[in-house]
């Protein structure tokens, strides 16, 4: 067996595969947001024109689809894989979403994990040779995750300071073993990590342990410091998730403050739009990566990224039933180069 | 007119304290609505049932049965009245149909609002 | 190496790091929006009386006219906006169990009128019936036993 497996948690791809294209749609009040400039869609309402929540972000999905294929210059034929997953039910958008794609399909769940999650597996498959062109894939829709986790639209409530916004949005790309990069090197991928927190209106502060752990992990099982980034950036933590991430790093002897970012933030202006926390949801750091990040590695702006998508691992269930909030972080080395 | 003018001010303030004890319990306890409101209600009645919420009404008027804190208490009320006039099953039928109603109006107005509107998304 | 916290260590941490709801803002905005709807439940009130009728028909128009704008102002999508700024202001009055009421049934329309609609209009306002009429009859037992 080719030693690919470093440290405990960490594969070093011996075939990175390139990221050859990737594609986003997001919703209007995204396409409001700081980083409306960099997504190649903005929807003009959330219904999509589609009769339910769930088809409309299920057509985000089938849209975004075909729009990273079209910029990947690949038809279904091309691919070994899809791999794809979003939040609601039994991973509705994506399943129904996909149906009639044709191609091999993976259906993952890693809540707001998903897209650092499907990348791993997608560049799995590719070091592995099992497939030469794989596309990674996930969803989320503000309406639809309201109304599965939360509460009606319609009711008259009010949020905590505490509660994040869901993104409306999905985000696409496509992996291949031939590319000249940005190259996947690195995988690490998170464990299960529940600090105890109950609070449904808190998930920053649920997953900030998780995302330390798997960020913490990937230095020691690399050899890497935050010197070998120029941008390290977590999937949804908010506003207060994203400070406690870093003062935990901090307190293992990690400092990442200047290069650390969040995904969540990134996408809206806490000033101007009511997002209180920040953004969160697959589509969160699916589109921000897929948008915004990808194109700045594109332009050289950025040359090494650590994305590392941020899940909170509820059901609905579990937290009726009083359980605390497991959470899991999966880590995706993006560099410009091939060391 | 004067006594009118009064009957509105004494409804704001009551009908406005209760509403900021709702306020309380929902930021120091972060209960959803489903359950500030099933407490409202049980509050109401238990008060009801004690004679105290009927002190609040005749201060607060719409101030004290607006709030479903009044709901309850008006579900204990037609229960006391039944049950003085036929005893036990009183008990059974005086809540239901002093809050006949309300009850009705919900389910009624809910339905057809419901099937005649769509809900807006939010930004 | 570094300390590691426990869970109780953390969630004090996470206490002290989260921002808390500003109370007092809150309070006076419930205060207000929740002190306006019952003025205007007093108003259709003074008016019925004035109109000479009977103190239980006055309660049942009022609760009917406060249920029907609840759900009026639900369907037309503001009864949100209004919870949104006035919190508990607007749950706490009867045209917010009016409001429980219409948005579930609303947005689970897309499951059809049995199982979306006529179900789901009750997730908030069954338990509330639930708990309104059990304690009303207990209340009534003892009443019955007392007198």
């Amino acid at each position: 067996m080719a030693n690919k497996k470093i440290g405990k948690q960490t594969v070093k791809l011996q075939n990175p595969p390139s990221v050859i294209a990737t594609a986003s749609i997001v919703g209007p009040k995204e396409g409001e947001g700081p980083l409306r400039l960099y997504f190649d869609e903005i929807i003009e309402d959330e219904n999509f024109g589609e009769k339910s929540w769930e088809k409309a972000e299920s057509k985000l999905m089938r849209e975004t689809f075909s729009k990273v294929l079209k910029k990947a210059n690949k038809t279904t034929d091309d691919l070994d894989y899809i791999v794809a997953g979003d939040l609601l039910n039994q991973c509705l958008a994506a399943n129904f979403g996909l149906r009639e794609s044709g191609v091999p399909f993976l259906g993952v769940y890693g809540a707001c994990s998903t897209m650092a999650e499907s990348m791993s597996i997608g560049s799995l498959l590719i070091d592995g040779e099992f497939a030469k062109n794989v596309v990674c894939l996930t969803s989320s829709h503000f309406c639809s995750a309201e109304k599965q986790f939360r509460f009606p639209l319609e009711l008259g409530t009010q949020r905590p300071p505490t509660a994040q916004w869901t993104v409306t949005g999905s985000g696409g790309v496509v992996l291949s073993n031939e590319g000249s990069g940005p190259y996947i090197t690195h995988i690490t991928t998170g464990k299960i990590v529940d600090m105890g927190i109950k609070d449904v209106n808190n998930m920053g502060a649920a997953m900030a342990p998780a995302a330390m752990d798997t960020i913490v992990t990937h230095f020691k099982d690399t050899g890497f410091t935050p010197e070998s980034y120029d941008l390290i950036v977590t999937g949804d933590l908010g506003a207060i998730g994203k400070e406690i991430c870093d003062e935990l790093i901090q307190e293992k002897g990690y400092n990442i403050s200047n290069i650390y970012n969040d995904c969540g933030l990134m996408i809206f202006d806490r000033e101007r739009q009511d997002a209180h926390a920040g953004g969160s949801g697959c589509g969160c750091s699916a589109t921000v990566f897929a948008g915004f990040i990808y194109k700045k590695l594109m332009e050289g702006v950025l040359n090494n990224v650590l994305f590392v998508a941020t899940g909170a691992l509820l059901s609905t269930t579990s937290s009726q039933q009083g359980e605390s909030i497991p959470s899991v972080a999966h880590a995706v080395s993006i560099s410009n180069t091939l060391s | 007119m004067g006594e009118n003018i009064l009957t509105y001010i004494n409804a704001f303030i009551v009908g406005g304290i209760i509403c900021a004890i709702g306020q309380i319990l929902i930021d120091k306890t972060k209960l959803t609505t489903a359950r500030i409101l099933v407490i409202f209600v049980t509050a109401g009645a238990i008060l009801g049932s004690l004679g105290i919420y009927q002190k609040l009404v005749d201060i607060g008027g719409a101030g004290a049965t607006v709030p479903l804190t009044g709901f309850g208490y008006n579900l204990v009320k037609g229960t006391f009245k039944d049950v003085e006039s036929t005893g036990l099953l009183g008990a059974f039928t005086g809540g239901v149909k002093a809050a006949a109603t309300g009850i009705t109006a919900a389910i009624f107005f809910g339905y057809l609002t419901s099937v005649a509107f769509r809900p807006k998304a939010k930004r | 190496m570094q300390k590691t916290l426990t869970k109780k260590e953390y969630q004090k941490y996470v206490d002290e790091k989260s921002p808390n709801s500003k109370l007092l803002r809150n309070m006076i905005r419930a205060f207000i929006v929740g002190g306006l709807i019952c003025i205007v439940g007093q108003f259709i009130t003074n008016l019925l009386k004035m109109r000479g009728l009977g103190q239980d028909e006055t309660a049942g128009i009022t609760s009917l006219l406060m249920i029907l704008f609840g759900a009026l102002l639900t369907g037309l999508n503001v009864y949100d906006d209004i919870g949104r700024f006035a919190g508990a202001g607007s749950i706490v009055p009867i045209t917010g169990f009016a409001n429980s009421i219409v948005s579930p049934a609303m947005e689970f329309k897309s499951e059809g009128y049995i199982m979306g609609v006529g179900a789901k209009m009750f997730v908030i306002a069954g338990p509330v019936l639930v708990y309104g009429i059990s304690t009303s009859v207990i209340a009534g037992i003892i009443h019955f036993m007392l007198i």
